[in-house]
């Protein structure tokens, strides 16, 4: 399959050091040394593209991600954010949670969970009303700017999360399954929006799934963890043309030889 | 007959069986009263004024002791419910001061503070505040895990922290321990007049006392009750609009 190793475009243009990375990352969780989360992680993210991270249900990934995030930190190895190593949380790095529910702030309306970012940047309150008014409008959410989250649907709540995330202006942007909880249909819109959204803001985006298929759909690069203890098994380039389709990118030979290779990898294991 | 007229037909029937075999001469204990003389009492106390202005200085020294109560009580609950060193250090030493009845506490406030508004807004914000504290460090304790990460994902200070994600979200909660508190404001705040401090509702109950003004005495003691109902539904109104709005924060 020649064609696997056909680089993106964004593969190319990074060509200096990677967005993020892992070096030797293990995470041991108490006392059960025998029995790693992580083993010997080691991976890159370059700059501008967009990872997808597919893996089993006990593989580490939402691990990888709060690592990547700062919000944990590795028994060994290091993490690297544009080559400095990683010691914390950054607002340089978006987090957007798969449990949209919990991550908003149920006493704030819509425009006021967007404005959260924004409280600290020393902004004038016209400029954080119209950039709160300006993602409102992008992520579609004009009819609900003055409700709040509990009055809207799983995949409104989930672009009010996405819009807070971008408010903070994130050179990276890292998802912990963000459309897991959301039926079929939605879940296929949010993916749209969300390739159109991170190819116009030009921002890295690192997406945990556990669905093959939207790892691939998305992706311009999926790496495949498997479990027990969790670790880098494949890492392919997608090499399907962009903006992707629902239907012609799925039906895509090429996306689909991708399919079978990473299914066949995963259950192998 | 509805449910109203069901509920008031019990004591109706008491306050008529009181008015009647007192009249009547049936029972003559002369510090006991009756209804319709109790009712001249709190009207003529309305019209000179003279149960309003206690009911202000009572209220005025309960609801400031609360406020500052409120205040110390939110402060020492979001230290300790965020702070586990925190709770370990000072968790015995707010146990044996708690351990203190606030009553007890009106001998020294009379020592400190003297008579009047001070010492007895003192008191009661001592016994207000455990309540309040309580409160505030489990709901404090109680927020959900995620907003924190989003908090330190955003890089907040620890004020922002509080003002934006720990003390909204604990709001609710918080009011109960604030709705409990006010009950023991008023009783504490009663008391001390009673006991040691010579204004408000407090000593208008023992001025009609010794005067032998039982009708006097059973009248404050009804205004009283209404008192207490009218705050809490007050304290009901400001708390279920603020978590309503809830955008400011």
């Amino acid at each position: 399959m020649p064609d696997v190793e056909t680089r993106t475009r964004a593969a190319d243009a990074a060509s200096e050091a990677p967005a993020l990375a892992l070096r030797d990352v293990g995470v041991v969780f108490g006392a059960e040394a025998n029995r790693p989360v992580l083993a010997n992680i080691s991976l890159d993210v370059r700059e501008g593209e967009f990872l997808s991270i597919v893996g089993p249900s006990g593989c580490g990934k939402t691990t990888l991600l709060r690592l990547l995030a700062g919000l944990m930190k590795p028994t060994t190895g290091d993490v690297l954010f544009e080559g400095k190593r990683v010691d914390g949380p950054s607002r340089a790095r978006a987090i957007v949670f798969q449990d949209y529910a919990n991550a908003l702030l149920p006493w704030r309306t819509v425009a006021g969970n967007i404005a959260l970012p924004l409280e600290r940047a020393g902004l004038s309150k016209p400029e954080r009303e119209a950039r709160v008014a300006a993602l409102v409008a992008k992520m579609g959410l004009d009819a609900a700017a003055n409700r709040y989250p509990a009055q809207l649907s799983g995949g409104m709540q989930q672009r009010v999360q996405i819009a807070r995330c971008l408010a903070q202006k994130p050179r990276v942007m890292l998802m912990d399954e963000p459309f897991g909880a959301l039926d079929a249909l939605t879940r296929q819109t949010l993916q749209d929006e969300l390739l159109a959204l991170a190819a116009e803001q030009r921002v890295t985006t690192v997406f945990i799934t556990h669905d093959l298929e939207e790892a691939i759909y998305l992706g311009d690069r999926v790496i495949a963890l498997a479990a027990n203890p969790g670790r880098v098994v494949e890492t392919i380039d997608v090499g399907l043309p962009k903006p992707r389709n629902q239907l012609t990118t799925r039906e895509d030979p090429a996306f689909l030889a991708r399919r079978h290779r990473l299914f066949g990898l995963l259950q192998g294991h | 007959m509805t449910k109203l007229s069901r509920g008031a037909a019990l004591p109706l029937f008491i306050l008529a069986v009181w008015e009647l075999s007192s009249r009547l001469g049936v029972m003559t204990y002369e510090s006991l009263s009756y209804p319709s003389a109790i009712a001249a009492a709190g009207w003529a106390a309305l019209l000179d004024g003279s149960i309003l202005e206690s009911t202000w200085e009572t209220c005025q020294s309960a609801l400031l002791g609360l406020a500052l109560g409120a205040v110390v009580g939110v402060a020492l609950g979001a230290v300790v419910g965020l702070s586990r060193l925190a709770s370990r250090a000072a968790g015995p030493t707010f146990d044996a001061l708690r351990a203190i009845p606030s009553v007890a506490l009106m001998p020294l406030g009379l020592l400190l503070f003297g008579w009047g508004l001070a010492m007895e807004v003192v008191v009661v914000a001592y016994a207000c505040c455990w309540p309040i504290m309580i409160a505030t460090s489990a709901a404090v304790r109680g927020v959900e895990p995620r907003l924190l990460e989003v908090a330190d994902a955003l890089e907040m200070s620890f004020a922002a922290r509080l003002r934006k994600i720990v003390l909204p979200a604990a709001f609710a909660r918080i009011g109960v321990g604030v709705r409990v508190a006010l009950g023991i404001a008023l009783v504490v705040a009663v008391t001390i007049e009673i006991a040691v401090n010579p204004r408000g509702l407090g000593y208008a109950l023992v001025l009609a006392q010794q005067s032998l003004r039982p009708d006097v005495m059973f009248a404050q003691i009804l205004w009283l009750a209404l008192i207490g109902f009218a705050l809490n539904a007050l304290l009901s109104t400001v708390d279920g609009g603020a978590r309503g709005e809830g955008s400011g924060a």
